[in-house]
């Protein structure tokens, strides 16, 4: 198994396709940086008016490492998914593509492992960008903006979080992203077995993905109870409740506390049974493939 | 004319209690006190706060987080009781009132200047003290601020122990295309219409009284 993830590895960091993610990352983070690093307290002040009429806001200070990071964050992860359907849109219909998948399943392995490896490949892969995405918008911004505490504006309160109490929290949203960028590279993997062709599983995955985030962040009743509980794009959200944390009675933020953990944990568990449901299906459809290229 | 002369009688002595307590007041130069700053604001999910708080003659005060960001309120100068009485006044008795559980003389205070940012303020004062213990100053622009102080340690001076700071705030509200927040799907609580009003509560544990505050501190 080991040395097949080798060589699924392998082949996914020998296309020059794999680094344009990484390439686009880099530059989407670096324009980001380069914008709040110069016209950071304009930001700042479009989000947080009303609080400024009551309030000195020390703009320079708010507008930190772990500030900058957080705005990344919530910009890149809604176009993350895109790019990991790149490579995982590719895993079987690229192999069809070329003509190798018949002489890969001619080896001594089990179509279940084979599929396995493939999928732990994209899964990789996708770690592999969300270090990179860390090390980028977490560390760079530590690095270039400093570091202070964290303030969020949501739409009715505003998180205020002591910087001693920050990076477990960007450790368990890098982890819980993980698991929802992995969903989406279920899904591509998915529809990669049912093509001849690596862009229809691609842009098939894109397509959806940006369907259901639609659907997602609508505010339409008939869909907020019915439908949207169930769409992954609903829980792939839900690394931003570890930044919402729980006052006491006195209205004090709680350090180390999250506002609704079982919230996020259900969320995890509804992005894992699609994982599971995702690869199963993939699994059992390429065991009945009548592969021919 | 019996009435009258009573009027002014009594707003001598007011005068009279007011340029005492300030006369108390004028004792500390500049201060340096450390303390515990705690936010209640309906909006703002805030962690308590060690912070420093600066003050030097005629009007300087600043609130310093040295470990964090704190969000200090606008019109917080006004917790320096040096800074509601500076300037020229008129000075009005209103009476007795009762405050922290006992019976207080009450003062108001009309800026003569026409200018002044400050409409009127009042203030709940003890006789036998010459302390004030609860000041509340309407402003032209940022409406009412109210400073009620505590006494303990440091009553020599006339600093108060505990400070708090009751002002006015505006709603707050950011669309949530803006924000991308995360609904965690939870029945949705309802945002506590409150009155409109936010306080910050300062408790101190020390003061460093007259040994100098440099100016670049309040920069």
């Amino acid at each position: 198994m080991w040395k097949l993830l080798q060589i699924e590895l392998f082949k996914i960091f020998k296309r020059p396709r794999t680094y344009i993610p990484f390439g686009a990352i880099a530059a989407i983070i670096l324009i980001i940086q380069l914008g709040l690093k110069f016209d950071g307290q304009s930001y700042l002040e479009m989000g947080m008016s009303s609080v400024a009429d009551t309030f000195n806001i020390p703009y320079p200070l708010v507008m930190n490492g772990y500030l900058v990071a957080f705005v990344i964050l919530n910009t890149l992860l809604i176009q993350i998914p895109l790019l990991v359907a790149l490579v995982a849109g590719d895993m079987v219909a690229g192999e069809a593509n070329m003509g190798t998948l018949r002489l890969l399943v001619t080896r001594p392995v089990s179509r279940t492992q084979l599929m396995l490896v493939k999928y732990g490949a994209s899964v990789i892969y996708t770690i592999l960008l969300l270090i990179w995405m860390a090390l980028l918008a977490l560390f760079l911004s530590m690095w270039i903006f400093g570091t202070n505490d964290l303030i969020i504006a949501r739409d009715t309160v505003i998180e205020h979080i002591r910087k001693t109490d920050v990076m477990w929290r960007y450790i368990a949203a890098f982890g819980y992203a993980m698991v929802a960028l992995s969903t989406v590279a279920a899904l591509a993997f998915l529809l990669s077995v049912f093509a001849e062709n690596s862009i229809g599983p691609i842009v098939a995955t894109i397509s959806i993905v940006v369907v259901l985030t639609i659907l997602s962040e609508m505010r339409i009743p008939l869909y907020d109870n019915t439908v949207k509980p169930w769409l992954f794009t609903s829980h792939m959200l839900a690394w931003k409740g570890f930044f919402y944390s729980q006052s006491n009675g006195q209205g004090d933020t709680i350090a180390g506390s999250i506002e609704n953990l079982p919230s996020i944990l259900r969320s995890l568990s509804i992005l894992l049974a699609y994982i599971a449901a995702f690869v199963t299906a993939a699994i059992w459809a390429f065991q009945k493939k009548d592969i021919l290229s | 004319m019996v009435l009258s002369l009573m009027s002014r009688v009594r707003a001598q002595s007011a005068t009279d209690l007011l340029q005492k307590i300030r006369a108390r007041l004028d004792q500390v130069n500049d201060y340096q006190a450390a303390g515990i700053m705690r936010t209640n604001v309906s909006f703002l999910k805030e962690p308590e706060a060690s912070v420093t708080v600066y003050f030097k003659k005629p009007d300087k005060l600043k609130i310093r987080n040295d470990k964090g960001i704190s969000f200090v309120p606008k019109g917080a100068v006004t917790i320096s009781l040096n800074n509601l009485l500076k300037g020229n006044y008129t000075v009005l008795d209103a009476g007795t009132d009762t405050t922290q559980g006992q019976k207080v003389r009450l003062i108001k205070l009309l800026p003569q200047d026409e200018n002044a940012d400050m409409v009127l303020s009042t203030f709940w004062v003890d006789e036998k003290r010459l302390l004030i213990l609860r000041a509340r100053t309407t402003t032209r622009d940022n409406g009412t601020y109210e400073v009620e102080l505590y006494y303990g340690k440091y009553i020599a001076y006339a600093l108060p122990d505990k400070v708090l700071f009751t002002f006015n705030v505006k709603n707050y509200k950011l669309p949530k295309g803006i924000t991308f927040d995360y609904d965690d799907g939870s029945p949705k609580k309802k945002q506590p219409a409150g009155d409109g009003r936010g306080s910050v509560e300062l408790t101190y544990s020390s003061y460093i009284i007259n040994k100098g505050v440099p100016d670049s501190v309040f920069q």
